[in-house]
């Protein structure tokens, strides 16, 4: 290798393990020099990994299976030999659309059923009243998040596509529209809810380890011909960020983590909002209500760096349903080939027989259990999808 | 442009000097529909209203996410577009990228139509680049100056020396050193108020 490595990081607290890698000098400690680059938007993240501006990058795991397939851009085969992050997302609503739903709802308020029941009500008294649909702001077209956020509201016959708006937002602008009232809710990682429910202007509502206990977040993105060259490099790369992770989930470690992760150059909050998702005890209400959960941010208990290609399944399956590519053997294939397991078993020198490290179930609040084996039975199931042709 | 009309281009950048740059470059170049915009908030709306048939946009632009929305089929989308990339020729993806403009084309226009606009995009922002870098530099030797002036001061209070004398002893301590006189003159600067 020649020079540093450079690799991309939007700023977001499921970055932690990578960015503690390297500040931490878990890199260095494997012989890796590396130059963290800090970047603005996910395009680029993605375009400047494609054509080796970066040699690796933090990224949305739905992106890293389109550039596989070539879906919405040109196509190139990324593996990502560890995972950044299972869940850590939320769903964040203004405090008019809050009473809304809390008026309309029948049951426990974190179940995700009753409140996606309580949202198809107050769409159908909205759309009675001549009302415009609600706006829901979100990350990508290819986001854990637009998926998670059109799982939850089609359980309960909410068309995300015809009875209310998606629409994508870059995430420091998601509080900004909140406030403003171009969007009335938005799906997001941290710290991007808790900076909103601090400013008064939100209500988390959800966290996405409601409506699904265990989903694949973001990648340590490689492309596909870099990691057959330089074997190496991505073995130590593993290595640095299973120790960066191990290191974080310490709670002794937690307030260094967090010191670590809130400088300027890295995700730029304050370190006490960074601590809130690490621990996963969030302020959900202006109020001050409180919201403790053990499965808000996995980083690295749960065996939860290591690639589940049932996870890229899973994210593939809510492409075809949601009608950005169709139905095909072979990009099921390429979807779940993305997810490396094999890399991350040699590079910690785990023998690859031990399946039952990862894995687990999805726990999905509504819908069949989950099956690779049969994606077209799984995708029949739902009621409410755009899939193509 | 007589035969086919001139198409109409969108530059969304938050920079009006880059945006002017290129917008001037473009009319020179015959394309006369341009249109600007700088304001972000509800931007496909904006540019739905001008209905482009190209957008260009900056790097540095987080919005860039929000054009990706344009490729997907759903009811907010009225014209689908796709990003401009040629397969055949990759050096010009990595040229826009490294340049930091990106172009995104109403699907189904000729490649040979967007080419030649995407290039001179190029070229602008490398102009711009450059200019924004002569001027950090002039910035930077325009404060040096100030502070090497400062230093020569506190030498020649302290250490009674001439103006000539002490220019000389901050560059050749530079030298030595290798740093910049700069940096000397700096350190000389926090010594001397440390030990105030």
């Amino acid at each position: 290798m020649t020079g540093p490595l450079r690799i991309g990081f939007i700023p977001l607290v499921d970055a932690a393990a990578l960015i503690v890698a390297v500040d931490k000098g878990f890199t260095a400690a494997e012989g890796l020099e590396v130059e963290l680059v800090r970047e603005v938007s996910w395009s680029n993240v993605r375009d400047k990994l494609n054509i080796g501006l970066f040699d690796a990058a933090h990224l949305l795991a739905p992106v890293a299976i389109a550039s596989s397939l070539g879906l919405g851009h040109v196509k190139v085969p990324i593996a990502a030999p560890f995972n950044l992050g299972i869940n850590g997302n939320a769903i964040t609503v203004s405090p008019p659309l809050h009473a809304a739903l809390m008026e309309e709802i029948d049951g426990d308020r974190f179940d995700p059923m009753v409140t996606a029941k309580a949202l198809s009500r107050v769409v159908a008294k909205r759309r009675k009243a001549g009302a415009e649909p609600l706006t829901f702001g979100m990350t990508f077209p290819f986001s854990t998040h637009n998926y998670q956020l059109r799982f939850w509201m089609a359980a309960a016959g909410v068309d995300p596509d015809e009875d209310v708006r998606l629409v994508v937002l870059p995430p420091p602008y998601m509080v900004d529209s909140l406030a403003s009232g171009h969007v009335d809710a938005f799906c997001v990682g941290a710290p991007w809810n808790s900076v909103a429910v601090d400013l008064g202007i939100g209500h988390i509502l959800h966290f996405v380890s409601d409506i699904l206990v265990r989903a694949a977040e973001k990648v340590l993105a490689v492309r596909q011909t870099w990691a057959e060259k330089n074997p190496d490099v991505v073995a130590a790369l593993v290595r640095a960020a299973v120790k960066a992770a191990e290191f974080i989930e310490h709670p002794e470690n937690r307030d260094e983590a967090a010191q670590i992760l809130a400088q300027p150059e890295r995700i730029g909050v304050d370190a006490e909002v960074i601590q809130r998702t690490l621990g996963g005890r969030l302020k959900i209400s202006p109020d001050g209500t409180l919201r403790e959960s053990g499965r808000y941010l996995l980083v690295g208990r749960e065996g939860a760096g290591r690639p589940d290609p049932v996870q890229a399944a899973w994210l593939y399956a809510q492409m075809v349903r949601w009608g950005q590519t169709a139905l095909s053997e072979a990009a099921l294939r390429t979807a779940m080939g993305v997810f490396r397991p094999d890399l991350y078993d040699a590079a910690v020198g785990q023998s690859g027989s031990a399946k039952d490290v990862s894995g687990g179930p999805f726990g999905a609040f509504a819908g069949p259990g989950f099956d690779p084996q049969d994606l077209a039975g799984y995708l029949a199931s739902f009621e409410v999808a755009h899939r193509t042709r | 442009m007589s035969a086919e009309q001139s198409p109409k281009i969108v530059i969304v950048d938050e920079s009006p000097i880059r945006a002017a740059i290129l917008e001037e470059g473009l009319r020179e170049a015959g394309f006369t529909q341009v249109v600007h915009i700088s304001e972000m908030q509800s931007l496909l709306a904006r540019i739905y209203a001008v209905d482009p048939d190209i957008i260009l946009i900056d790097l540095e632009n987080p919005s860039r996410d929000v054009l990706e929305q344009m490729f997907q089929v759903s009811r907010a989308v009225r014209r689908p577009i796709a990003m401009f990339v040629d397969q055949s020729d990759s050096a010009s993806i990595q040229a826009s990228v490294e340049a930091g403009v990106s172009a995104y084309i109403v699907d189904g226009l000729k490649k040979e139509r967007i080419k030649p606009i995407l290039d001179l995009c190029v070229s602008r922002f490398n102009a711009f680049a450059k200019l924004q870098e002569e001027l950090e530099r002039t910035k930077s030797q325009l404060e040096d100056r100030k502070i090497i002036e400062r230093a020569k001061g506190i030498l020649m209070r302290v250490k009674g020396l001439t103006e000539d004398e002490a220019y000389v002893l901050m560059r050749s301590t530079a030298m030595r050193e290798k740093k910049k006189i700069g940096e000397i003159a700096q350190s000389i600067i926090t010594a001397s108020e440390m030990l105030k």
